[in-house]
């Protein structure tokens, strides 16, 4: 057996997602299945006065039609689960129909359960909601300010919570040679995972068991959050995540919807099935970022960053969902200061409510917040001072690991410096230079962005879960089934999603036994299968669920070659393991296949005394600490004057997203993370009016980045091992989206240095990027 | 409840007929009655492709049609483009080049893909990235699906070079 890890392996999961045999919840069909669908407030903040339901009733095929006031006592609201202490935080949960008063466009009023999808839509149409409109606030700056609009009675002036963290003297700003301050908006955008968010549940009256198979990234925290909600015990509630079109981090919130579908099939004693449509994922789901903030650089005239002073106003939406308070707070604020050795970091946050659809985690999740604002400062501070961006990075880049930043967070492994000398070399820097001052003499407007990231990620010591308030572990579980046969199956608590881990641990596996691929199972995402497991998130899934599978593997050995040495009639030290074959040290001809021992150890005739038959591993595998992937991203753009359209003429990015176990794949993450990304920079936004309507709300109003919009990026690693995990490995689906909004920003600024420009907020669409233009030369 | 009427389709080389209200979209008719849900839906106002099949051998949004305008048509699903055991090369080109990740805009991206190398069998990066602008893929950054594109493009000027001939794998099955 050649080694498997760190070979662009093909997938394992394709063959059945590229023949149409993928099962999504959508593909579900039970005998006698049902249809839900929600009727959605139109309106962002009022008053419900009445709702009509008789007509719909009267539809034929409407089995039932359901109101807050219906099933307020049925169902409990749902609980964020991530209560950050020491901010005074007064969590609003969602509740699953609104009763009293709708608090954003788009809120759930009432469900219809019908025979087929088309009448549960016909039905809708039949109910009539009686409101009476409430002033409207959508905006967080506006929304603390004196005279807003008060969403709830007991949070005064919208705000949630305010925290802090870190803490800079005044003196050192005070004293500082160089301060720069920046306002920078972090608009808000949503993931749009191409499968929207559904469910299924089927109930047995007989024995009580509950089941839903839904769009879960983390179905074991669904399972606990439902099972509390409908009031039913954890063990008659099975939640299934099959075959799942992308989360991003949308997926992980727990909503409203399915714990209504699970009581309507308690209920009717059939199954019922609800899929959202695209628009209405657009208000449902949870958006993300949406966070203005003002950052303070204290610095001195040749490049040292001394301090920074960041203060976060984040818009959490009408209530707070599942992670909406961590995601601004810790997740941003630990991360302020980069990849940068600087002494003193403070950042606070300000949540605030305000009638719009809840914010949560979008891939990266507080760490691309935190990225654009220090990547940002930085080229603000060297522009300021005129350096060369560059080389304020390498002036204050960490030098040596494991570094410590200000707000404690421990870098773990690599080369910071040497990963930007291998970007700035990929790129050619010096000749770029050159060139864009050659393109500046002709009037064309070229402009290099560069970011040098680091992140937060493999989420993480269940210790520091508790300190945080997330109420759950952040440990994984995996464990590793040997069959009789030899074939083995891979169950993990983490819940992949189309991260291609199906492929990845039977990688590690195949490599740890000496077995082929192709003897490899893996199953995930189902909690009557899975003992317990935390989900897929914050690129925890390969540095802890792959932890515990390593581990899991290891134990399998370990008494495999119990089993080998007493089956060879050999002292333990004497049996060796490589490839697949037990033998004997010196003696190659004695020999055991894992094959071989994966049979004994099944049937059992011929143990060690006091051995317990079967061949089974498991490990909970509690990270010390987090991982800390980075790198250093790299890119060209060119400015059309006349239009304002920006051209993405190349990426270059270096990632040490510690061992790497299937190149094409940690590839392919890097893409998809970089086109979020770069559409955030450049194209998506999500928009309100001010009464609170969802003005993007559609892909023809949200825009979606396409093929065309990207030139192929130039992606590279260097791997060093991450010391807190034993693949070694550090995550690397977030590194795209947290790298590059500030790369790209950065350079359109520098494109459009020769106007003046000095910030323009994100997205950088034609539009805005045109007005700065001609405003500007025009204004001259 | 509206009139129902007869629609008759020749599905991945079978005769397959159901009774439709004329507002059934020919996504639903495929994935609700044909139980052919390797087709997928990704949005409503007909932006993601995810929902592509080839119909009357073009490729179309099978949410853009009424499954009463397809009658008498014959529709390839991403079910008859190729096995597991029999891969098409569109499929082959997604697995080698690790052309998907979720899979869920997949078999639309392919049925795409498939009327793209219909009528250009050797396309530029540049016309297949244009070609796929009438889809979304909100996982892969497109890279190696053009990647995939261009290996399965490869691929199947090499089978040219031999006796079966790309016309003919809209219908697989009906390969003649
Ligand atoms: S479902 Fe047909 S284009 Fe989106
Ligand atoms: S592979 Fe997931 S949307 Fe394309």
């Amino acid at each position: 057996m050649t080694q498997v890890i760190g070979k662009p392996i093909k997938r394992k999961e394709d063959p059945k997602l590229i023949t149409g045999h993928g099962q999504f919840t959508d593909d579900i069909k039970l005998p006698g299945m049902l249809f839900a669908t929600m009727k959605r407030s139109r309106y962002a903040h009022a008053k419900i006065k009445r709702i009509h339901t008789a007509e719909a009733l009267k539809l034929p095929g409407v089995m039932a039609v359901y109101t807050g006031k219906d099933v307020q006592d049925k169902i409990k609201p749902i609980r964020s689960i991530w209560l950050v202490p020491g901010c005074n935080l007064i969590p609003k949960d969602r509740i699953p129909l609104a009763v009293d008063k709708v608090n954003y466009a788009g809120e759930a009023v009432a469900m219809v359960v019908a025979e087929s999808r088309y009448i549960a839509y016909d039905a809708l149409e039949l109910i009539d909601v009686e409101y009476e409109e409430l002033p409207v606030v959508v905006d967080q700056e506006a929304a603390l300010a004196e005279a807003a609009p008060v969403i709830y009675d007991d949070v005064p002036k919208n705000i949630a919570f305010t925290w802090k963290a870190g803490d800079v003297p005044e003196e050192v700003f005070i004293n500082a040679e160089v301060v720069v301050k920046q306002r920078l908006v972090e608009q808000r955008v949503i993931a749009n995972p191409m499968e929207t968010r559904g469910a299924v549940a089927s109930y047995n009256p007989g024995s009580g068991d509950l089941t839903i198979w839904c769009t879960t990234q983390n179905p074991h925290i669904h399972r606990i959050t439902y099972a509390d909600a409908l009031g039913i015990p954890e063990t008659k509630l099975r939640i299934i995540a099959p075959d799942m079109g992308g989360g991003f981090g949308a997926k992980i919130a727990v909503y409203t919807e399915e714990a209504l579908v699970g009581l309507a099939a308690m209920q009717l004693k059939q199954p019922v099935k609800w899929v959202e449509g695209r628009q209405e994922h657009f208000l449902a789901t949870s958006h993300a970022r949406d966070q203005v903030i003002t950052t303070e650089l204290a610095g001195t005239k040749d490049g040292k960053i001394l301090a920074i002073r960041a203060k976060n106003i984040a818009n959490l939406g009408a209530y707070l969902s599942t992670m909406g308070a961590g995601v601004p707070t810790i997740d941003f604020g630990l991360m302020v200061t980069g990849a940068y050795d600087i002494p003193y970091a403070q950042a606070e946050t300000i949540g605030v409510y305000t009638n719009t659809t809840p914010t949560d985690a979008y891939r990266g999740a507080g760490k691309p917040e935190a990225s654009f604002q220090i990547e940002r400062m930085i080229n603000i501070f060297a522009d300021k001072i005129g350096m060369d961006p560059v080389e304020v990075r390498k002036k204050n880049l960490v030098a040596k690991v494991p570094y410590t930043n200000a707000m404690g967070c421990n870098y773990d492994s690599g080369d910071y410096h040497g990963t930007l000398a291998k970007a700035l070399e990929a790129i050619d820097y010096v000749g770029l230079k050159k060139e864009q001052e050659e393109a500046r003499k002709n009037g064309r407007l070229l402009g290099i962005g560069i970011s040098t990231y680091v992140e937060l990620c493999g989420l993480g010591p269940s210790k520091v879960a508790g300190a945080i308030g997330f109420g759950g572990g952040l440990w994984e579980n995996s464990s590793i089934r040997v069959h009789p046969s030899g074939k083995v199956t891979i169950f993990t608590g983490a819940s992949p999603h189309g991260q291609g881990e199906g492929t990845t641990f039977a990688q590690v596996v195949a490599d740890k036994f000496g077995i082929p691929l192709e003897d490899i199972e893996f199953v995930s995402g189902d909690t009557l299968i899975i003992s317990m497991g935390w989900g897929t998130y914050g690129s925890r899934t390969t540095p802890v669920a792959g932890g515990a599978l390593s581990i899991a593997a290891d134990r399998i050995v370990e008494k495999a070659k119990i089993i080998a040495a007493h089956e060879l009639g050999v002292p333990l030290e004497d049996v060796e393991f490589a490839k697949g074959i037990f033998s004997i040290k010196e003696q190659p001809d004695q020999q055991r296949t894992f094959k071989e021992i994966a049979w004994s150890a099944n049937n059992a005739w011929n143990l060690p005394d006091g051995m317990e038959p079967a061949l089974e591993g498991q490990s909970f595998f509690d990270p010390p600490d987090f991982v800390y992937p980075f790198g250093a991203h790299i890119c060209v753009v060119e400015v059309d004057p006349d239009t304002g359209m920006v051209e993405l003429k190349r990426y270059v990015c270096v990632d040490d997203v510690g061992r790497i176990i299937n190149p094409m794949i940690a590839e392919g993450q890097v893409h998809g993370g970089l086109a979020q990304g770069i559409g955030q920079a450049l194209w998506e936004q999500s928009v309100y009016s001010d009464k609170g309507q969802l003005l993007s709300g559609t892909f023809m109003d949200y825009a979606m980045p396409k093929a065309r919009f990207f030139p192929m990026i130039e992606s590279s690693f260097i791997e060093s091992p991450s010391p807190v995990n034993p693949l070694g490995a550090k995550g690397i689906g977030e590194t795209g989206t947290t790298a590059a909004p500030s790369v790209i920003v950065n350079a359109v600024i520098d494109a459009l240095a020769p106007y003046g420009v000095k910030d323009l907020p994100m997205p950088l669409t034609p539009e805005k990027v045109w007005k700065a233009i001609h405003e500007r030369s025009d204004g001259q | 409840m509206a009139k129902k009427y007869p629609v008759q389709v020749k599905v991945n080389g079978k005769m397959k007929s159901a009774e439709v209200e004329p507002r059934l979209l020919l996504v639903h008719l495929l994935r609700d009655e044909f139980d052919l849900t390797g087709t997928h839906i990704g949005c409503d106002t007909s932006q993601c492709g995810a929902c592509t099949v080839m119909l009357d051998g073009m490729a179309v949004k099978s949410c853009t049609i009424l499954a009463i305008q397809a009658d008498g048509a014959e529709i390839t699903t991403v079910e008859g483009l190729g096995s597991r055991e029999e891969l098409h090369p569109i499929q082959q080109g997604f697995w080698e080049k690790h052309g998907l990740q979720c899979g869920f805009c997949t078999p639309g991206v392919m049925m795409a893909v498939n009327g793209l190398l219909q009528e250009n069998i050797n396309p530029s990066e540049a016309e297949i990235r244009e070609a796929l602008d009438g889809v979304i893929c909100r996982c892969t950054g497109y890279q190696f699906i053009v990647k995939a594109v261009q290996h399965a493009a490869e691929l199947i000027r090499e089978q040219q070079s031999q006796p079966v001939s790309l016309e003919n794998v809209t219908t697989r099955g009906d390969v003649s």
